[in-house]
């Protein structure tokens, strides 16, 4: 579970990691550089440098001198079609815009206190010596793809969620827990591979996917690890979570489920995934954030997996492991051939990475599954956190280069 | 424990002497050049006839004292003694030294006199160690050829450094695990000195976690703040076990409006909303006890050791840092702009229908207009200890807060931070404890003693 995204509003959020949208902050006093567009945003006036520029790369400089939060936009000449925006922009604050844009009549927008239309004023996009207007257009296209892939396979993914929860479910509340045991590392995949989705539900992660050592004195502990802590329970004297809040650990002894509690909990495991299947049907995503959430995926593997806490009861942290891989590859190959024009030797490298990470990961596989946290050598954990280091530093880098 | 060849006339008053006064150093040793065997610091230093004690009550020069006429650029060594006594013990509104060492003890003895006595010791060496002294006169080699030398002496030569000490009790120095009463203080257990609840997301290593006794010692040089707590541990052997120890490099707050604000580990500047030591309303509402009992004019201290999850805060964009903390990284300005030190405006609209400085924004959760007022006075640094399993830095936040009442000024806002902040993301906290700061004392009493007294 992420702690970060939990108070986000879905509807705000859509994806965990949208702190950045489309703007790049920077640093104001490089800010002045010729090739840039300085545009002042006041209370009441939008002042932009230039009124026109060559097709392709354009980059605006926006300066609030106002006293509210500004935003400056690039549109259509439609005044309705984004082409690219900055928000967030503090008082006293300095934000660049970069976009591509091809030839053509467009609007630039200030808008203090985000009220209204804006301030808006001309702008004229004039042909390039080089034709770099027709790249932009293959560009939106190669995005659109990526996106359109992405949504697809987190539908995919939810649908096989719901299916294999409701299987699980019915197992455990049956007393099968042999075979809820063998259902509970692969069906948590499915939510491992789309983790940073499934998260920005700020009200359904914590109920879904609490570890017991996030819970506040007092709260409820609900979802997959309450359930997994009672499939694989606490052998006598050997407690030690580090957490002293819930599934009976406060007086010692671990006391397994009734009937009553493993169906009110498992209703409610197939309750909260049925909700997270309804909000995942028609999701749009941004270039964006498939590379932050590729990133978080690789940082929840960092913090969580490779640590062995995630798993803390049936230690098979492995699966998430390799499930949080899989996301984020997918997240990379959809952006693939956008990051392939933009920077190759980063395209490059990342696809090595990833490669050398699943090579590691592929010698711990045992039957259909892995072996457990547990059976892994200080030496083989070292070895797989250096590996996703390494990935995740080029990974870090993905979206400076998709965003614009 | 003194040696019992000791040649120095005053040396015979040394911490273990449990009279009760600092030291044997009275006021007849001040500016005179008592001829006694074994090197005075100024006498290895070959400094000539001392000028001025300028410490309240400090008799003798130590390894500092200087001629007048040998004094060169850059601060005096004089200029770096933080005075050890007073109504409240140094080391909480001492402007915040950059190095830390923390240590928490546990009490071995069941003899209520030998933990009195060790009070006094430390009492006696620390307000010595302060003044750039050696724990006791003539301590680095002034004892016996044949017995080894009371002080440690690898503070020896170097300055005052503003060192301060600061001497804590644990709630289980009053009763134990079952609440059985362990040296007939229990009834003198102050309420506000509770258990550290389970805060979420918290992953405590035991052996990090409180103590009976803690001694903070804080300095400009991490030699010489090292040196003060390994020799009072030294001074306890037998009567206390040292359970852990934390050294803190560099400040993570200013305690003072003449301070700039220093960057934490994660290239931020936080803890702009402070309280200083020239605010001293606040001092009175926020941080000291002024209940009557024998903690007025004492404090409480809340530790916790934040590790800082640096490799992956490292990949996170500036937006989203800057997003998180809800202030700019070069200036420490709230997004909500302005500079540094205004105050950050949580109504002002951001984009998307959201504040510009977040709900889950760092600078929101953790500021006092967000917590009912409660503000704290924190003193906190960073650390690095080397490396985890998985080959990550161990490094983070020690985080250090004086308050009043923890009840009230620390643990609601803690458990917001760690259910709320976006910064949590990061962060694991892997000790935690609460100590009573006792009041300070004046010179020929010890810390505690009010405890005792009462």
């Amino acid at each position: 579970m992420n702690r970060r995204h939990i108070l986000l509003p879905a509807a705000a959020a859509g994806l965990g990691a949208l702190l950045l949208t489309g703007c790049e902050p920077n640093n104001p006093s490089d800010a002045s550089g010729s090739d840039r567009i300085a545009v002042t945003s006041s209370e009441k006036e939008c002042q932009v440098a230039a009124t026109e520029a060559p097709a392709g790369t354009i980059r605006f400089t926006v300066e609030n001198t106002g006293s509210q939060v500004t935003e400056f936009y690039l549109l259509g000449e439609d005044g309705l079609r984004i082409i690219g925006e900055v928000e967030n922009i503090g008082p006293g604050l300095s934000r660049d815009l970069t976009v591509t844009a091809p030839e053509g009549k467009y609007f630039t927008a200030c808008k203090p206190g985000m009220v209204g239309d804006g301030i808006r004023g001309d702008f004229t996009v004039t042909k390039a010596e080089g034709g770099g207007a027709e790249v932009s257009a293959d560009d939106q296209k190669l995005k659109d793809e990526a996106t359109a892939q992405y949504s697809a396979y987190v539908k995919d993914q939810t649908e096989q969620l719901m299916t294999g929860t409701e299987d699980f479910a019915k197992k455990y509340k049956a007393g099968d827990d042999d075979a809820a045991r063998k259902l509970y590392a692969a069906v948590r995949m499915h939510w491992e591979r789309i983790e940073p989705v499934a998260e920005s539900f700020g009200d359904l992660d914590p109920q879904l996917d609490a570890r017991e050592a996030d819970l506040e004195e007092g709260q409820e502990w609900t979802g997959w690890h309450r359930i997994e802590k009672d499939l694989w329970p606490p052998q006598k004297g050997a407690e030690g979570t580090g957490a002293d809040t819930a599934g009976g650990s406060d007086s010692g002894e671990y006391q397994p489920m009734s009937d009553e509690e493993r169906t009110q909990i498992a209703d409610k495991l197939v309750a909260d995934t049925k909700t997270l299947y309804d909000r995942t049907r028609n999701m749009d995503f941004t270039a964006d954030q498939l590379s932050n959430g590729a990133k978080e995926l690789l940082d929840e593997v960092a913090t969580g997996k490779v640590t062995g806490e995630e798993e803390f009861w049936s230690h098979t942290d492995l699966w998430d492991f390799q499930a949080n891989v899989d996301g984020a590859r997918i997240a990379y190959e959809n952006l693939k051939p956008l990051l392939d024009k933009r920077d190759q030797d980063l395209s490059e490298k990342l696809t090595v990475r990833f490669d050398k990470l699943q090579t590691l990961l592929d010698q711990h596989k045992k039957g259909e599954g892995f072996k457990l946290y547990t059976e892994l050598s200080k030496d083989e954990v070292k070895e797989l956190s250096d590996a996703v280091n390494a990935l995740s530093e080029p990974l870090s880098q993905v979206t400076e280069k998709v965003i614009e | 424990m003194t040696p019992p060849t000791r040649s120095s006339p005053t040396s015979g008053a040394g911490p273990t002497s449990g009279a009760g006064h600092a030291s044997g150093t009275g006021p007849e040793a001040v500016g005179t050049s008592q001829p006694r065997r074994g090197i005075s610091r100024r006498a290895a230093l070959g400094f000539g006839a001392a000028t001025a004690a300028t410490a309240a009550g400090a008799g003798a020069l130590g390894w500092f004292g200087r001629g007048a006429a040998e004094a060169r650029s850059g601060p005096r060594p004089e200029d770096q003694i933080v005075e050890f006594y007073g109504e409240h013990q140094a080391g909480i509104t001492t402007p915040a030294q950059d190095r830390m060492c923390f240590a928490g003890l546990n009490v071995t003895t069941d003899s209520v006199d030998e933990l009195r006595l060790l009070l006094k010791d430390w009492t006696a060496a620390a307000a010595r160690m302060t003044r750039g002294q050696e724990t006791t006169e003539g301590g680095f080699d002034g004892g016996s050829y044949h017995a080894p030398p009371e002080d440690t002496g690898e503070a020896f030569g170097l300055t005052p450094g503003h060192l301060t000490i600061t001497i804590g009790f644990g709630r289980s120095l009053f009763v134990d695990a079952e609440g059985k009463d362990r040296f007939g203080l229990k009834d003198k257990l102050p309420e506000a000195l509770v258990e550290m609840p389970h805060f979420p997301a918290d992953v405590l290593d035991e052996q990090r976690c409180n103590g009976d006794l803690c001694i903070q010692a804080c300095a400009d040089d991490p030699q010489v703040a090292v040196h003060a707590v390994r020799n009072l541990i030294r001074l306890g052997f037998g009567t206390v076990s040292t359970k852990w120890m934390q050294l803190g490099f560099g400040r993570t707050s200013s305690t003072s409006q003449a301070q700039e604000t220093p960057r934490n580990l994660f290239g931020f500047k936080d803890g702009t909303a402070n309280i200083m030591a020239e605010e001293t309303d606040r001092l009175d509402e926020h941080v000291w006890v002024r209940d009557g009992s024998w903690m007025d004019g004492g404090s409480y201290l809340c530790a916790r050791r934040i590790r800082m999850i640096l490799e992956t805060w490292d990949r996170e964009p500036l937006g989203g840092q800057e997003a998180i903390f809800g202030r700019t990284k070069r200036d420490g300005a709230p997004l909500s702009g302005g500079g540094e030190f205004d105050a950050p405006d949580f109504d002002m609209p951001g984009s998307n229908n959201q504040p510009v400085i977040a709900t889950d924004a760092h600078v929101r959760l953790a500021h006092p207009s967000q917590n009912g007022g409660a503000a704290m006075l924190r003193r906190g640094y960073n650390y690095a200890d080397g490396t985890d399993a998985q080959g990550n830095i161990d490094a983070g936040l020690f985080f250090i807060a004086f308050v009043s009442d923890p009840r009230t000024g620390f643990i609601p806002i803690q458990n917001r931070l760690a259910r709320e902040d976006a910064l949590s993301e990061y962060l694991k906290h892997t000790g935690s404890a609460i100590f009573a700061i006792p009041p300070g004392t004046a010179e020929g009493g010890y810390i505690g003693q009010s405890l005792f007294d009462s």
